[in-house]
């Protein structure tokens, strides 16, 4: 394609997208479920999706909510499972920099996922394209994604409420957590940061207002940040020619 | 059921709302907004990669150990749905099919053992 206008590269973006609503439809649908089991009232449920717009962060804030965690490690560990988006911020910025500010304000409200690992992959084959295509195609990736996000949330919550009990719900939450893990551990590194956390944190669950949790979240941080040094040291004498 | 049956009040609740949203915000915002293309410290970077992939274990961690359903006590059901959904997780790198394993295998052995 030598000709891309600003629309068709809107529509990839749709395109592209399409099939992470498979995982926003659950997802959004298993945290209404869980806010309605939580307490919170459909509005709430909504707001909550609509306000945050992070799936993993709302996750953790219902979770220590309902342990009654202080309001500040709430909200200190829900921002720090959800500190990757600042990064992804950091890097989409040379492709996007150069756009409007109300633009990239809407662009930043739509840093999730999906929307920054399809456009970094888009964008570095597509030396075509200026900022407005580049643009149209980051607003495309949410376009079908972040309204059914929310449609999902408000059926959950909608359902939520009538789900019996005797499911044992309050361990699907782990479940989740655990599935999301997974698909984190891409480098020996991230596995050492991982598991050190987890080693930490069983320990850890001892101090009070779930301190713990920050605790072994630095640990794991840490050791993950130690690892990569380590094993690129060991590696250096082979990735000298190429990364230098 | 220890873990749901105590609600939190409203004020919190929307404390946090308010909190995260503009907290999210900002951290989206920061540098496509603010920073433009200046560099990020490498040490600071390095340290940001491995932040959801300690927190969320370090989440997690006691609440397979302790679970929340049998008031703490360690329980074969709960560690057996975990470990398997971990494991499905790791190998296939598929949330969803990981989510559907711990699932049923949970309510399977709930059915069979409860």
């Amino acid at each position: 394609m030598t000709i891309s206008t600003v629309k068709s590269a809107f529509w990839k973006g749709i395109r592209d997208s399409a099939p992470f609503i498979l995982v926003a439809g659950p997802f959004g649908l298993l945290f209404g479920v869980l806010a309605a089991e939580a307490g919170l009232n459909v509005a709430e449920a909504f707001a909550f999706s609509l306000a945050v717009f992070a799936g993993s962060a709302q996750f953790t804030a219902l979770q220590l909510m309902q342990e009654h965690t202080p309001t500040v490690i709430v909200l200190i560990s829900a921002l720090a499972v959800n500190l990757r988006v600042a990064m992804y911020s950091a890097s989409l910025t040379p492709y996007l920099g150069d756009a409007p500010l109300w633009q990239r304000a809407c662009a930043a409200y739509l840093t999730v996922d999906q929307a920054y690992a399809l456009s970094m992959v888009e964008f570095e084959r597509r030396d075509d394209w200026g900022t407005r295509e580049r643009m149209a195609y980051f607003f495309g990736t949410n376009g079908l994604v972040a309204p059914f996000w929310m449609a999902a949330t408000v059926t959950g919550a909608l359902v939520g409420a009538s789900i019996p009990e005797s499911l044992g719900l309050d361990f699907v939450l782990p479940i989740a957590f655990l599935a999301m893990i997974g698909p984190m551990l891409r480098t020996p590194a991230h596995v050492v940061a991982c598991f050190t956390a987890c080693a930490v944190a069983l320990p850890a669950a001892l101090l009070p207002y779930n301190l713990g949790l920050i605790v072994a979240g630095l640990a794991g941080m840490m050791a993950g940040a130690q690892a990569e040094l380590w094993l690129a040291q060991r590696a250096a004498p082979q990735a000298e020619t190429t990364h230098k | 059921m220890n873990g749901t049956d105590t609600t939190f009040d409203t004020t919190t609740l929307w404390i946090v709302i308010a909190g995260l949203a503009i907290g999210s915000y900002a951290l989206r915002f920061a540098f496509i907004g603010l920073v433009g293309n200046r560099a990020m410290p490498d040490w600071l970077m390095r340290h940001l990669r491995y932040t959801a992939v300690a927190v969320i274990p370090a989440l997690v961690a006691p609440l397979v150990v302790w679970p929340a359903p049998t008031a703490g006590e360690p329980s074969l059901i709960h560690f057996t749905a975990a470990a398997l959904t971990f494991g499905v997780a790791t190998l296939t790198r598929n949330v969803l099919l990981a989510m559907a394993s711990g699932a049923c295998c949970l309510w399977g052995l709930m059915y069979l053992l409860g």
